[in-house]
């Protein structure tokens, strides 16, 4: 969670607290720090926090306790149209009455560029974003996703620093939002621009940044990499929340450094790496992802502990068998392997016994 | 896509009908559902609404009394010249005498009097005078009539007298609104009237001047508080909202006579100014019964007009145009005037619409607060239809009223476009 904050971070959030209404904190103590170029993204259910926190660093909220650095300065005190901070919105926020080139030449204008310097900036936003024949049209005449490029322009047409983006993909269709996915971080790396993006969307986080920020309670519950954020979560909401999970609750029964043992609460023994837990006795969750549990009996340790499973269901989805199953009490433990051609079929109402290494099983808080 | 269509001719149904016929037909129980929905509404604003004006149309330019009484007399003044200065000859007499036995056995000489009256002061008492003596005698043995009649009236020894007869006598007349634009019709065409009797058009540009400034008076005061009401949190702002709707829920008449108090001059207003110092007490500001009293009253009543439409515009401007705005760099002032003013304009040019319009016939405050120099066209209409009767003028300056709205809605309609005017 704590990141070590190191004297380059450009954007930084320290202790920071934010209250609406005096009496709930929607925002509670708040770390973060990011390097220059980055792109971070804030993932988090809705009503976590992640639009205020981004509000209060673009300056239209003001933080009720803590300091927001900008390039080592404080900026709680300055007024947000001398941030310098380009800003999508959800909804886009295009003007109506502008045309998309005066659209993008607002920003231009009121830091008082010449025209043809304006021109030019305008064209190569355009261009950038593969709008270059669309300048002269209203934003009511654009479809969904050139909207979203053109906000995406606009933010950027002035060259900020830093870029925040607050669920800019959140109304378009599948195919769109994947292509936008990649253009938004290609953009974003080839400007080297500092990029602080939220979603709701597990897979747009996991696929487009270089570290996430897990938004929950007005706390960042996890900040890391995608891959370390899937694989090695820290606690259970966050577990939880990134991709497929299967949990089964115990009792730790006994700790030897790296590995622990645990009760499951229908008697059986499962081996875990403590994580969250660090003295016998204490309840706890363990985690395990769907395509981490073994089946297949050659390919389990030989003195691996395995539990016994009914198979409930059996999903056919082309690329990978997903089987639902009951574990230790819990009828939705969800098993998945990839369709090779030895991969093994099981038919509902079958028993098998499944197992998995030590180390993909992580035992959280309770 | 409008290519594709076009070259493909028109577009057949399933059943081979075409596309537009088929639509038109699923589409038709939807209309006369919607059709009888609106029924009674309609109904009700064609007899109230539609035919009471269609009426004043036709009033306006209506004139078929003097042909209905004394049709022989005006059929017999055709052959007269009335530029020649001399009476009309024995023939008209007669025709005249026979028609006015009939008119006054129907008694409808007076009415006629009455109308001939708006043209030349004196007609109707000639009318009234002469009735009862020309109703008693027989057209077939009493004549010749020429010198009977001069003798009963000599009114009727001028020859103006007949020439107004003369040019009254058409069925249809423009008198009434070349009366409304300070003219008459006489003998020689469509004249000014005299200095003394020009005050319709200097009326209408009052009017519509006085119009203007209440409309201007209201945008500048309505935007402030619209904005705030747009802006401020849902439970001030509906505070505020009633505080803005408490005058509808006064009688007009009640605010009113309210301003007559205020501003008089031993009113509210002045004694304060008297008590401050501000205004010396022999000369206390006269601030009603003149233009300065209507504008400010009316200004005052239609207000809530204004606010309504501007605040239900600004409502729907998001927020986030001016936050985005200003993260791109813009300030307080740059962001409101290019970024919320456009865009606030339709709920301006709404309220100035119906302000504007309901000034231009407003009555019963310029008819209290107004006194003389700051009344209204519409007192003057009140004035034709209930004390001078004379309605076919009312009609008349009505129906210019009603042109110069519509003449400015086209004209607005022009220059802003009328797409651009946002009620809710
Ligand atoms: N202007 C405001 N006044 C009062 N409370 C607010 C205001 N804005 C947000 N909140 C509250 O603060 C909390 C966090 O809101 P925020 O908008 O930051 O959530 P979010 O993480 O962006 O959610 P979402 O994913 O739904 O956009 C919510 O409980 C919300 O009700
Ligand atoms: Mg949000």
């Amino acid at each position: 969670m704590t990141d070590t904050m190191n004297d380059a971070a450009f954007v930084e959030f320290q202790r920071v607290q934010k209250s609406y209404d005096g009496e709930n904190l929607v925002v509670k103590d708040l770390n973060l720090a990011m390097p220059k170029g980055e792109f971070l993204t804030m993932l988090g259910p809705s009503g976590s926090g992640k639009t205020t926190c981004l509000m209060m660093l673009a300056g239209f909220e003001t933080a009720t306790h803590g300091e927001i650095l900008l390039d080592g300065k404080p900026i709680n005190n300055i007024p947000p149209h001398k941030r310098g901070i380009g800003m999508v919105f959800q909804n886009y926020a295009l003007f109506p009455h502008m045309t998309v080139a005066e659209n993008l030449s607002f920003p231009l204008e009121v830091r008082n560029l010449g025209k043809s310097e304006r021109e030019e900036k305008v064209k190569r936003a355009l261009d950038m974003v593969q709008m270059g024949q669309f300048g002269g049209r209203r934003p009511a005449q654009l479809s969904g996703g050139q909207q979203q490029r053109i906000a995406l322009a606009r933010a950027l047409v002035f060259e900020p620093e830093l870029v925040l983006m607050d669920e800019p993909l959140g109304a378009l269709d599948k195919q769109l939002r994947e292509h936008m996915q990649f253009e938004i971080t290609r953009l974003a790396h080839e400007l080297g621009i500092t990029t602080v993006y939220v979603t709701h969307d597990q897979t747009e986080a996991l696929t487009m940044s270089d570290r996430v920020a897990v938004f929950d309670d007005g706390r960042i519950q996890q900040l890391a990499p995608p891959d370390q954020l899937y694989e090695e979560p820290e606690n259970s909401f966050v577990a939880q929340f990134i991709g497929e999970n299967n949990t089964l609750e115990g009792v730790v029964k006994s700790i030897d450094g790296n590995t622990c043992l645990i009760q499951l609460d229908d008697g059986s023994e499962i081996d875990a790496v403590p994580i969250n837990v660090h003295n016998p006795g204490e309840r706890t969750k363990v985690s395990i992802r769907p395509e981490r549990v073994e089946f297949n009996k050659d390919r389990l340790h030989a003195d691996a502990h395995t539990l016994t499973a009914t198979v409930k269901e059996f999903i056919y989805m082309g690329d990978v068998f997903r089987f639902r199953m009951s574990v230790a009490g819990n009828d939705d433990f969800i098993v998945k392997t990839r369709n090779a051609p030895d991969a093994i079929r099981l038919t509902p109402g079958q028993e098998v016994e499944i197992g998995w290494l030590a180390q993909d099983c992580r035992a959280l808080d309770a | 896509m409008t290519d594709a269509s076009q070259n493909a001719g028109p577009m057949l149904a399933a059943d081979g009908t075409p596309l537009k016929q088929s639509l038109a037909r699923s589409l038709r129980r939807q209309k006369l559902r919607a059709l009888m929905l609106v029924a009674p509404l309609l109904l009700f604003v064609m007899f109230s609404f539609i035919i009471p004006i269609a009426s004043m149309l036709f009033r306006s330019v209506e004139n078929s009394m003097v042909q209905e009484t004394l049709p022989q007399t005006v059929e017999a003044l055709q052959s007269w010249d009335e530029t020649s200065g001399e009476l009309p000859d024995e023939a008209v007499y007669d025709a005249f005498v026979r028609d006015m036995v009939v008119a006054v056995d129907n008694k409808t000489h007076t009415r006629l009097g009455s109308r001939l009256n708006y043209e030349e002061t004196g007609m109707s008492s000639m009318f009234r005078r002469s009735g009862r003596k020309l109703g008693k005698m027989d057209p077939e043995t009493d004549g010749p009539f020429k010198d009977q009649v001069i003798e009963i009236h000599e009114g009727w020894g001028d020859p103006n007298t007949w020439a107004i007869i003369k040019t009254h006598s058409p069925a249809v007349t423009n008198g009434y609104f070349l009366n409304a634009v300070d003219m008459r019709r006489t003998p020689e065409g469509a004249q000014s009237q005299p200095e003394d009797k020009q005050i319709l058009i200097k009326l209408f540009g009052r009017t519509l001047f006085m119009s203007l400034v209440i409309t201007g008076a209201c945008i500048l005061l309505a935007y402030p508080v619209s904005y705030l009401l747009a802006t401020l949190p849902m439970r001030v702002s509906n505070l505020l909202m009633i505080l803005v709707l408490l005058p509808f829920w006064t009688s007009l008449l009640v605010r009113t006579s309210a301003w007559k108090v205020m501003l008089q001059q031993q009113g509210v207003i002045n004694d304060t100014l008297v008590w401050l110092g501000l205004v010396a007490d022999d000369a206390r500001l006269i601030i009603i019964n003149n233009q300065i009293g209507t504008i400010v009253a009316m200004t005052h009543i239609l207000l809530p007009f204004m606010i309504l439409p501007m605040y239900s515009v600004m409502q729907t401007i998001p927020d986030s145009y001016t936050r985005a705005a200003k993260s791109m760099g813009a300030t307080n002032w740059t962001t409101f005037w290019r970024i919320y003013f456009p865009q606030s304009v339709p709920g301006i040019g709404a309220g100035s619409i119906l302000v504007f319009i309901l000034a231009i016939g407003y009555y019963i405050t310029p008819e209290i607060v107004g006194g003389t120099k700051g009344v209204f066209i519409s007192n003057r209409i009140a004035y034709h239809i209930s004390s001078s009767l004379n309605w076919g003028l009312a009609a008349a300056l009505g129906t210019i009223l009603l042109a110069v709205v519509l003449l400015l809605y086209w004209c607005y309609d022009k220059i802003v476009g009328i797409d651009n005017v946002k009620l809710g």
